[in-house]
């Protein structure tokens, strides 16, 4: 990845609603958590929701330790590593109920399942097929519009 | 064929059309002393009463090479731009057929592998499937991909097999067929035609459906078009001044050569007996070279001894601040491909595009410098010949060269003072001839196409790779490769580069109205049919 301030955080933005959320949608209901579906759904769409909103400025910090790269890229492999600390973070947030509109406790195990399922192929789709339907993407930095 | 031209240290790169008149003048002998010649702006009488045939087309690409079949690609492809409505007008058959010549006599043959990344396909828009998952599909290895997801920290970048490049190539060339908009011979000029569009004047390789001539000579035709893209590469070789004098004034083409041309016979001589060979050079072809005589002393047991003769010494690390600082060691600058990543799609290529003028030269300025790839096993070959004491490294350059017996004397001038160095072969790997007037089309849009020269000496071209004061009417003309190398975009003459070229050019014609603009949909679609490999 050779990605641009912007760039980032259009594509992380659009990964995470479109792929995100529609594997979000998909597997809320098969994950380990009690209560109605709608509070369900709630709970993991708010996670999504803070996922992308915290991740704007994890990506300027990014962008930020990219510059002492010569090469300004993002290896690919950061982006993976990258789930830990993001993924303290919301989990923090959410185990101890401090993301607003939470309807209920988020439990460790719906958590840990939920955010590595949505990371793991928001970063598959965004290193493969995610230049398949936009072509001047990768030549942009990232930025779709 | 002769290997110096009148222009000095300049050696045209061979072609394998034998069969075209020898020693031509600057037009057919039809258009000579004509008014053709002369002027600037074509009519369609001018070139009806000189006798040459005309043939409309509204697209030609002069060139044939990488830059032509990335550009037909992609109009073809993204743009839906019919083949009957393209021509290639080209010298060579096969739009790899050069490159396939310099890596191989560069000592780089199919089954090793190039400078480029995962994702700059060749033949492929989007850049996926990548190489290195289509590796591991094929060969049914995790390797390529562990490396790809591991680069470049935890390991080398990945690079791919030049035979799976040029694979993919000749089966992308099929799919939009290439071999029916090529058409073979020596494009002479491209001028504008009064009333807008182009003349590209073409003498047919014979055999092709020329009109013939007298003498057994195919006479010139022309095609008219609208837009014109040209994509003609590098002129021939260059040489270091003092090592195209020895050439020239010794007449020995033998002792010094150039990292791309074939220089089999120094490999083959070192095998047979012990001898010294120079080598000046910092970039991929020295650290191809090096790899090859380091490989073949360990395999053959060859006693040779290298010397490595570098203008400037990279001893660590080098760059103005913390924040534009670039990997260096034993002599090299290192860095992963020819420019700096970001420069096909990240940061570099945002701030290129909107700098102007002097800005833009410091920029250049400031990712200028002769690099090679870090690769782990072109390491431990290196430290294995610096431990043996069978390599050195020399910072300098020759003052003069010169021949005692069957030995090269080189004066060496380096910070220390001056020192001698004999050697049996000298092998200058410091690159190709990119000297825009050396190229006969190229010379002659600056002298009657409009062209001006950018700050760095080549084509002035803009963003869209249109070259600027060449426009004829309702017509553009589009340079890219080499050629266009100075302006917005740095990274012209690579693979993605050319792509990166290909889209801008493709771009600005569906901005004209001339094709179609591909968006998400047709690209998914287009994609499919790349995939299960439909003709277009």
């Amino acid at each position: 990845m050779v990605p641009t301030v912007f760039g980032r955080i259009q594509t992380r933005l659009f990964l995470l609603a479109i792929v995100g959320g529609a594997l979000t949608a998909l597997i809320t209901p098969i994950l380990p958590a009690g209560g109605p579906m709608a509070q369900r759904y709630q709970t993991t769409f708010i996670v999504l929701a803070a996922v992308a909103v915290i991740g704007v400025a994890w990506e300027v910090i990014y962008h930020f330790i990219m510059q002492w790269r010569w090469e300004k890229d993002w290896p690919t492999v950061f982006g993976l590593l990258t789930l830990v600390p993001e993924g303290l973070v919301v989990w923090a947030l959410a185990t101890r109920r401090l993301l607003p509109g939470l309807p209920g406790p988020v439990t460790t195990a719906v958590f840990v399942i939920h955010f590595l399922a949505v990371w793991m192929l928001v970063w598959m789709v965004g290193n493969g097929p995610m230049r398949v339907p936009f072509i001047r993407w990768r030549f942009r930095g990232g930025r779709l519009w | 064929m002769t290997n110096v031209t009148a222009a000095g240290h300049h050696r045209p790169l061979p072609t394998s059309s034998p069969t075209l008149p020898a020693g031509p003048p600057a037009l057919a002998p039809a258009l000579e002393h004509s008014d053709l010649e002369r002027s600037d702006v074509w009519t369609d009488d001018m070139v009806f009463r000189a006798g040459i045939p005309m043939y409309d087309v509204p697209f030609v690409s002069v060139g044939g090479g990488m830059g032509s079949f990335v550009a037909v690609d992609y109009l073809r492809v993204a743009g839906g731009v019919p083949a009957s409505d393209i021509r290639v007008l080209s010298n060579i058959s096969r739009p790899w057929q050069t490159y396939e010549y310099l890596t191989r006599v560069s000592q780089l043959p199919r089954h090793r592998r190039i400078r480029s990344d995962s994702a700059s396909r060749p033949g492929n828009l989007w850049g996926f499937p990548s190489y290195a998952l289509q590796e591991a599909v094929q060969d049914k290895t995790l390797k390529p991909l562990v490396q790809v997801l591991l680069e470049p920290v935890f390991a080398d970048f990945y690079t791919p097999l030049l035979g799976n490049v040029l694979n993919g190539m000749e089966r992308e060339a099929g799919r939009i067929g290439y071999w029916d908009m090529l058409v073979q011979g020596e494009v002479r000029t491209v001028r504008r035609r009064a009333g807008g569009g182009y003349f590209t004047v073409l003498v047919p390789r014979l055999g092709q459906g020329g009109q013939g001539g007298q003498g057994g000579l195919a006479g010139p035709i022309a095609y008219r078009s609208r837009d014109v893209h040209v994509a003609v590469g590098y002129s021939g070789l260059r040489f270091l001044p003092e090592l195209q004098r020895f050439r020239e004034q010794m007449n020995d083409y033998h002792h010094v050569v150039n990292g791309y041309e074939n220089h089999e016979h120094v490999y083959e001589a070192l095998r047979r007996r012990p001898g010294t060979v120079i080598v000046r050079g910092s970039g991929i072809v020295t650290s191809a070279v090096l790899d090859r005589l380091i490989r073949d002393r360990k395999q053959y047991g060859s006693q040779t001894q290298i010397v490595h003769v570098l203008r400037n010494y990279v001893a660590g690390r080098h760059g103005p601040h913390p924040w534009s600082r670039r990997k260096g060691r034993d002599g090299y600058a290192y860095q992963g491909f020819n420019y700096p990543k970001s420069a096909w799609g990240g940061q570099l290529k945002a701030r290129m595009r909107r700098r102007e003028g002097g800005d833009l030269v410091q920029a250049y300025n400031q990712i200028e410098g002769t690099t090679t790839p870090w690769r782990r096993h072109w390491q431990r070959g290196l430290h294995e010949a610096r431990r043996g004491g069978w390599y050195r490294a020399e910072t300098g350059t020759f003052a003069d060269l010169t021949l005692d017996g069957d030995m090269v004397v080189g004066r060496l001038q380096g910070p220390d003072g001056e020192q001698e160095v004999r050697a049996d072969y000298v092998i200058d790997c410091t690159g190709l001839d990119g000297d825009v007037a050396e190229h006969r089309v190229l010379r002659d849009l600056l002298e009657h196409g409009g062209a001006r020269r950018n700050p760095l000496g080549r084509l002035d071209v803009e963003r869209s790779f249109e070259l600027r004061g060449a426009g004829s009417g309702v017509g553009r003309l589009y340079v890219t490769g080499a050629a266009s190398y100075g302006g917005y975009f740095p990274g012209v003459d690579t693979f993605l580069g050319l792509q990166i070229s290909a889209q801008e050019v493709t771009d600005d014609i569906a901005r004209r109205g001339y094709c179609r603009r591909m968006g998400p949909a047709r690209s998914a679609i287009e994609w499919l049919r790349w995939a299960r490999g439909r003709q277009i």
